[in-house]
């Protein structure tokens, strides 16, 4: 009698009306940012080896802002990167893009889907392509085989490629291969690839590394021009690079939020100066 | 000067199979045009006419063309898409083998026992009854399906293993390599009834057409030839759409690609699917042209040796994986011919001398050729300009 009650109500759990079946809800949907807050990130640890990279870490994101994480090395904060953009499993705590979506129960191709794009340390570019061909991959469309087979570029695509070529700066270089391009050139074209996929959030990791005074400048624009439209989280160690973009800084130290704040704010953070800035002054 | 001028076209001939759409036109013509040159001189002329091309060497070119198919096969692979595939000479094999029941059954009661219903093996073996596997394959259509469909399986189950896993380098061309090994060893066995050590041999004829007829051999060639061209324009289709751009980018920097919305590992697997089921046609296409499959085709070796091919002729380019495949057998055939023990030496010299000098084959020559070809012309056009008039770059300074 008793199970036959449980089997009941376990049968009135799945029909109820007011919830939809896991696998009826679509993949792909539209990030709710009604709250005005893209990123939850909530009680986040992560440990390799027992190396505790984040610990307990909360950091939350407003639509449209441009965000600075700062921090030295081990801090967290690639590690992070890699949590929000579904590359490394978080032992524990939970991810959320909007209101409605769960990052963590999706992988790294969907992630990007959802829209959020991610531009590496290091810039990758595919250097066998032309700047117009990476740009092309780059858009944002179907990315499944038989689509990717029968893909035939439209009007407004190569508008849109053209669009961000300009943004960039690199149309007189569109049919020169991505390769020959220069250490800057290919940050941009990294970023502009970012761009063509018209994500949500971009995660940008260290955008001026190894370039000159000039070319940090005209990054410093470009990605200042991007927020509103887009929400950027940048993390970059060139503190003068940070104080001329930042908004709203976040240090991170050991794994967690140390301070977070306009770059005045922080600055004059007691425990910041002690573990991070305190080093260099 | 005369020489140097015929050398000089030579060049731009050559430099025409660089340009994507045209050059490789051009391959297809010559291999049609060989091809059914060599027919018409086989079936035509009398056997003592001095262009007469003997039924032997029918059957060496097809024997080529079926290697130049499994070199573009790896090619696809390891060439665009960076797997380096140590165990194509199994898909191939496989195919080869699907064909080779095919062709057994087809002997019918002239075996050496006269057992129609049974492969001569299988009654040295004592075997009663066949098995179950072999059900059906006295139909041509369902051995050519079964030839596709159990190397593309395979390719299939064992990418999907793989790339899910992530395994790449030099991991996965172990794997490959032990996947070859292990089907070898799997088909050395008397027990598993595909013949054992002899293989599948001594067949009578194919589609009711006698094997050792002179006008089924050039057939056969034909076939081979028609089935290359068309393996080798989907293959060009493919690597020209987006979809070549995306294996591609796959090759260079997975990671971006992943991060970009492409699942990376789908686009392996069924390029993986795709490129075994040319090895697998290849492998269709040998057997009945050899007259023999046994387990020796899936000998480590072999694989290793179609890698050499695309890396004589230049990986990342189809035509590259044929002329390369063409060109080493052709001296395979000629050095075993004059010193037989030293070509496994000569083959290894070959590898090395085109890692370390000819890191792009001999596509990366033809390429060299073609620039250095179009640097002069635009050379000698400017040098014109400047003797009439200042160069617009001149103006400018």
């Amino acid at each position: 009698m008793n199970s036959i009650h449980q089997l009941a109500g376990q049968a009135r759990e799945v029909m109820r009306r007011d919830t939809t079946w896991p696998f009826l809800i679509p993949r792909r949907r539209m990030v709710d940012v009604s709250k005005d807050i893209i990123l939850y990130l909530e009680d986040l640890n992560v440990s390799f080896d027992g190396f505790r990279a984040l610990n307990n870490l909360n950091l939350y994101v407003n639509d449209g802002e441009l965000r600075c994480l700062i921090g030295a090395n081990g801090a967290g904060k690639t590690t992070l990167m890699d949590v929000i953009t579904g590359k490394t499993r978080c032992d524990s705590g939970s991810a959320w893009f909007g209101q409605n979506i769960d990052l963590l129960a999706h992988d790294e191709a969907e992630i990007a889907q959802l829209g959020i794009g991610r531009k590496f340390q290091k810039p990758t570019v595919f250097e066998a392509h032309t700047v117009f061909h990476n740009l092309e991959l780059s858009l944002r469309c179907g990315k499944g085989v038989w689509r990717a087979l029968t893909a035939r570029l439209s009007g407004s695509e190569r508008d849109r490629i053209d669009e961000v070529l300009s943004i960039i700066g690199l149309e007189s270089s569109r049919h020169q291969l991505a390769g020959a391009l220069s250490h800057g050139q290919k940050q941009w074209l990294e970023i502009g690839m970012l761009l063509a996929a018209e994500p949500r959030l971009l995660l940008v990791d260290e955008p001026v590394a190894g370039m000159t005074a000039e070319e940090a400048e005209r990054t410093a624009e470009l990605l200042t021009s991007l927020a509103g439209k887009h929400t950027v989280i940048v993390v970059e160690h060139d503190m003068e690079f940070v104080r001329s973009i930042a908004r709203t800084v976040t240090v991170l130290h050991q794994g967690s939020v140390l301070a977070e704040g306009t770059m005045d704010q922080v600055q004059n953070n007691r425990d910041v100066v002690e573990v991070y800035l305190g080093e260099g002054a | 000067m005369n020489t140097l001028s015929a050398l000089r076209s030579f060049g731009q001939w050559f430099a025409e199979f660089r340009q994507p759409g045209r050059g490789s036109s051009w391959l297809v013509g010559i291999l049609l045009l060989v091809t059914l040159t060599m027919s018409a001189a086989n079936l035509l002329l009398p056997a003592d006419s001095p262009l007469y091309v003997s039924t032997y060497t029918i059957t060496l070119m097809g024997k080529y063309l079926c290697f130049a198919m499994l070199a573009m096969a790896v090619d696809i692979i390891w060439g665009y898409c960076g797997i380096l595939s140590l165990g194509h000479g199994a898909f191939f094999a496989l195919g080869g083998y699907g064909m080779g029941m095919y062709l057994m059954r087809q002997i019918g009661d002239r075996g050496v026992y006269g057992n129609a219903d049974l492969p001569d093996f299988m009654v040295f073996l004592n075997w009663q009854e066949l098995p179950w596997f072999w059900f059906g394959m006295d139909q041509f259509w369902f051995a050519v399906l079964m030839a596709l469909l159990v190397p593309g399986l395979l390719a299939f189950g064992f990418g999907w293993l793989a790339f899910r896993s992530r395994v790449t380098g030099v991991y996965l061309s172990i794997m490959t390599q032990a996947l070859t090994y292990a089907l070898m060893l799997a088909f050395f066995r008397n027990e598993m009834g595909f013949g054992g050590n002899n293989g599948l041999t001594d067949f009578k004829d194919i589609l009711g057409f006698d094997l050792q007829a002179d006008g089924t051999r050039v057939a056969l060639l034909l076939a081979t030839t028609l089935l290359l061209v068309l393996a080798f324009l989907s293959s060009r289709a493919i690597v020209q759409s987006r979809l070549g751009r995306v294996i591609v980018a796959v090759r260079d920097a997975e990671a971006r690609a992943r991060f970009l919305g492409y699942r990376t590992e789908h686009y392996k697997v069924w390029l993986f699917v795709y490129s075994a089921l040319i090895a697998a046609v290849a492998g269709m296409l040998y057997v009945p042209q050899v007259g023999i499959i046994n387990p020796g085709e899936f000998s480590p070796l072999n694989s290793i040796e179609v890698v050499v091919w695309v890396a004589v002729g230049g990986r990342g380019t189809l035509y590259g994986a044929i002329v390369g495949a063409l060109l080493v057998n052709y001296a395979k055939t000629r050095f075993t011919a004059l010193m037989p023990d030293a070509w496994l030496f000569a083959l290894g010299a070959l590898f090395v001398i085109v890692t370390v000098y000819l890191p792009r084959g001999l596509a990366g020559i033809f390429e060299r050729f073609a620039v250095g070809m179009r640097r002069e012309k635009h050379g000698e056009k400017s040098w014109r300009e400047n003797s009439g008039q200042l160069s617009a770059g001149e103006v400018s300074a």
